[in-house]
């Protein structure tokens, strides 16, 4: 084990223009600024008018772009992405807000049988430039079928894009991106995440896809997380640092596509890998993650077993005390990577 | 060719009230001028030519993707049209270039009948790189964006919701044209239809959603597939105005379309119309005709509608037999121009199967 120097990079640098605000608000930011800059953006989606949206994030911007842009849809999601894909194809941008990432499953056939495969299957003929918005994952007690983290099934279908922002600056920045993009995109927010504030660079300011951001750096673990386990796995390199553990901290922030140089180079540096995800274990995009390093020479760099640290294989539950338990705390990220370093 | 019987269950027409009692809201749309006519085929030899020529390109591509597919030169699945083809061509007819469509897996007529290259789709189905799709989709995916034509597709009911985004971005982007579904009879069953229809109607979008029921879901009965005599029975539930038509009279097709697209392009929403059909072939190349008689069968191909046209026409002196045998000759000389085109084109690439999955992004 060798001690280091770590460096905590955090979120955006502070450059002039940035603002310190909420990952909600950072997402309104976007929205509003693509739906000034072009007329084709327009957001569809259930209570997202004057309610604001089940989270708040359209809050406001009904009055602002009215009605037919902040369109208010009837529950029906199926229809609500098949409407955005029409509209897509017909030369429009819309957004979706589909209002839980668990309700997907009701659109699932326009997602992944129309969305996801028009542009390929009509010989590039046309395209889908669709963003698809879900809050995800758990944390709110709202038990199994509002709690859950889908964003493997998504990176499993060709012609979908899969963005998970983990700061407010990236969700303004990838939120751009992918208005931008021609093809459909899914935005996985986690609704943890909301609430947390940032600092978020002024104006349209665009994050690529496939461009992994180191959120901590150290020499002896190398932590790749997703979602809301950057937060928790810089807390825990934070932590680790003051006991002469260095972790570099990656958050792949698009997992297709996926920045796998990033990856591999920290992996070849530091010799030990823990991959965090909220994600049940089984079938996971930490599995992709881990046949990635293991089929590169990254895995001749390896002091240790690649290690994964994941959701419980069973459906989210209830009981506040159950729920925690079913996904990985800051404390299971510490001793998890403690103990990979210690034992190698 | 027998033109000498109508369709053997002459359907009844019927129509639905708008969403809101007329009478209680001066707002709904009224009927008091009466709805804008179609011309008249008979009257037209110039349309009627149009139409006759839609019916038998149609027809001959169908046969002759059928043959080939039977002589190994084809691959795949193939879902044909015979003896639907009036539905296509009387909506088409009705319809601008820029109007969009979607279309079924049983979607070769809607694709001639928009205004599809026959060489290129030829090219398609034969697997070619200079196919609508370059090979890539096939029969069930065919696609021609360039003549509105949003595609083919492989799920029942997948097109309904996308018409309605497709009219949806109509009303945003203030043009006057319309988006047209095509559907089965076996679509309405699916949530999709639901939620597509709903959505249009209660956005007033400039759509019209067209039932082709053939009276079967591949071998599933219409009459036991729904508890309601007749699709258009649906569109109550919607408070749009539904309609059922002789789906083998061009004409009627072409009357009932016609009217719906004005009520689409003056903004007054959707319209359900259900044209009662049938499908000579099977559902697909699987099927062995187990769930229909003979005598079915043979009944409704007495009431063909390319041969129910031909004969309305040459009685009504539209066309001569001269005409008519003219036009038969120019249709088969086509096929057989696309099928040589076909045959002698480049296959499809797989080098570009990666390069093909996205969208370039631009800078």
């Amino acid at each position: 084990m060798t001690a280091s120097t770590t460096v905590e990079v955090g979120a955006a640098p502070a450059i002039d223009g940035s603002t310190e605000m909420s990952y909600s608000d950072a997402v309104r930011e976007a929205l509003s600024i693509a739906m000034t800059e072009d007329e084709r953006v327009f957001v569809l989606g259930e209570d997202i008018g004057i309610y604001g949206g089940a989270f708040g994030v359209t809050k406001g911007m009904l009055d602002k772009f009215g009605a037919e842009r902040i369109r208010d849809t009837p529950i029906s999601e199926l229809g609500i992405v098949g409407a955005a894909v029409g509209a897509a194809m017909c030369g429009l941008r819309p957004v979706v807000e589909i209002q839980f990432s668990d309700f997907t499953n009701q659109a699932m056939d326009q997602i992944v049988n129309q969305a996801a495969k028009i542009h390929f299957m009509l010989g590039g003929a046309a395209h889908v430039p669709m963003v698809l918005r879900a809050p995800t994952g758990s944390g709110t007690g709202a038990a199994a079928q509002h709690s859950q983290s889908l964003e493997a099934w998504f990176a499993h279908v060709p012609g979908l894009k899969v963005v998970l922002p983990a700061t407010a600056a990236d969700a303004k920045g990838l939120l751009l991106s992918a208005i931008d993009d021609p093809n459909p995109v899914i935005v996985l927010e986690h609704k943890l995440l909301y609430r947390t504030n940032g600092l978020v660079p002024a104006g349209n300011t665009r994050v690529p896809f496939g461009t992994a951001a180191v959120r901590h750096e150290g020499d002896d673990l190398t932590i790749v997380a997703t979602g809301i386990m950057v937060r928790k796995s810089v807390e825990a390199a934070t932590a680790l640092a003051a006991e002469g553990i260095g972790v570099t901290v990656i958050d792949p922030r698009t997992l297709v596509p996926f920045d796998e140089d990033t990856v591999l180079d920290a992996v070849k540096a530091t010799g030990r890998v823990l991959l965090v995800q909220e994600a049940p274990l089984t079938g996971g995009f930490a599995g992709e993650i881990a046949a990635r390093i293991a089929g590169s020479d990254a895995i001749y760099s390896l002091l240790a077993p690649i290690k994964r640290l994941c959701g419980l294989d069973a459906p989210m539950p209830y009981a506040p005390e159950l729920e925690r338990a079913s996904v990985p705390q800051v404390d299971d990220i510490t001793a998890a990577a403690r103990d990979l370093v210690r034992t190698s | 060719m027998s033109a000498e019987t109508d369709a053997p269950q002459k359907p009844r027409r019927t129509r639905r009230p708008a969403r809101r009692d007329a009478a209680k809201d001066a707002d709904a749309p009224t009927m008091t001028e009466g709805p804008p006519k179609a011309p008249r085929l008979v009257a037209d030899p110039v349309l009627a030519r149009q139409a006759l020529s839609t019916m038998w390109q149609i027809r001959r591509f169908e046969e002759a993707v059928d043959d080939l597919f039977a002589r190994g030169l084809m691959h795949g699945t193939m879902h044909l049209s015979i003896g639907q083809e009036a539905v296509a061509t009387g909506a088409c007819l009705a319809l601008t270039r820029e109007d969009l469509i979607t279309s079924t897996h049983r979607g070769h007529g809607h694709c001639i009948a928009k205004g599809a290259q026959l060489d290129r789709m030829m090219a398609e189905l034969l697997a070619k790189q200079t196919g609508y799709c370059r090979g890539r989709g096939g029969s069930m995916h065919i696609a021609d964006v360039e003549t509105g034509n949003l595609g083919a597709n492989g799920i029942v009911g997948g097109g309904i919701p996308i018409a309605a985004g497709a009219a949806l971005a109509q009303k945003l982007r203030n043009t006057t044209n319309v988006a047209v579904s095509f559907f089965g009879d076996g679509a309405t069953n699916e949530g999709a239809f639901h939620e597509g229809l709903n959505l249009a109607a209660v956005w007033g979008l400039p759509a019209i959603f067209i039932c082709e029921n053939n009276g079967y879901g591949m071998s599933m009965s219409s009459s036991l597939s729904m508890a309601v005599p007749r699709v258009s029975d649906r569109a109550v539930g919607y408070g749009m105005p539904g309609v059922t038509v002789d789906g083998n009279d061009v004409q009627e097709v072409f009357d009932a379309v016609t009217e719906a697209v004005a009520r689409a392009r003056a903004g007054e929403g959707p319209t359900l119309i259900e044209a009662i059909t049938y499908r000579h072939k099977g559902h697909s190349k699987s099927d062995q005709n187990l769930y229909r008689t003979r005598e079915e069968i043979e009944k409704w191909r007495a009431a063909d509608p390319i041969g129910r046209f031909e004969a309305t026409l040459l009685d009504a002196g539209t066309l001569g037999q001269a005409d008519v045998h003219a036009v038969r000759a120019e249709v088969l000389e086509a096929i057989r121009a696309a099928i040589k085109a076909g045959n002698a084109a480049a296959p499809s690439r797989a080098d570009e199967l990666l390069s093909g999955v996205y969208a370039p992004v631009q800078e």
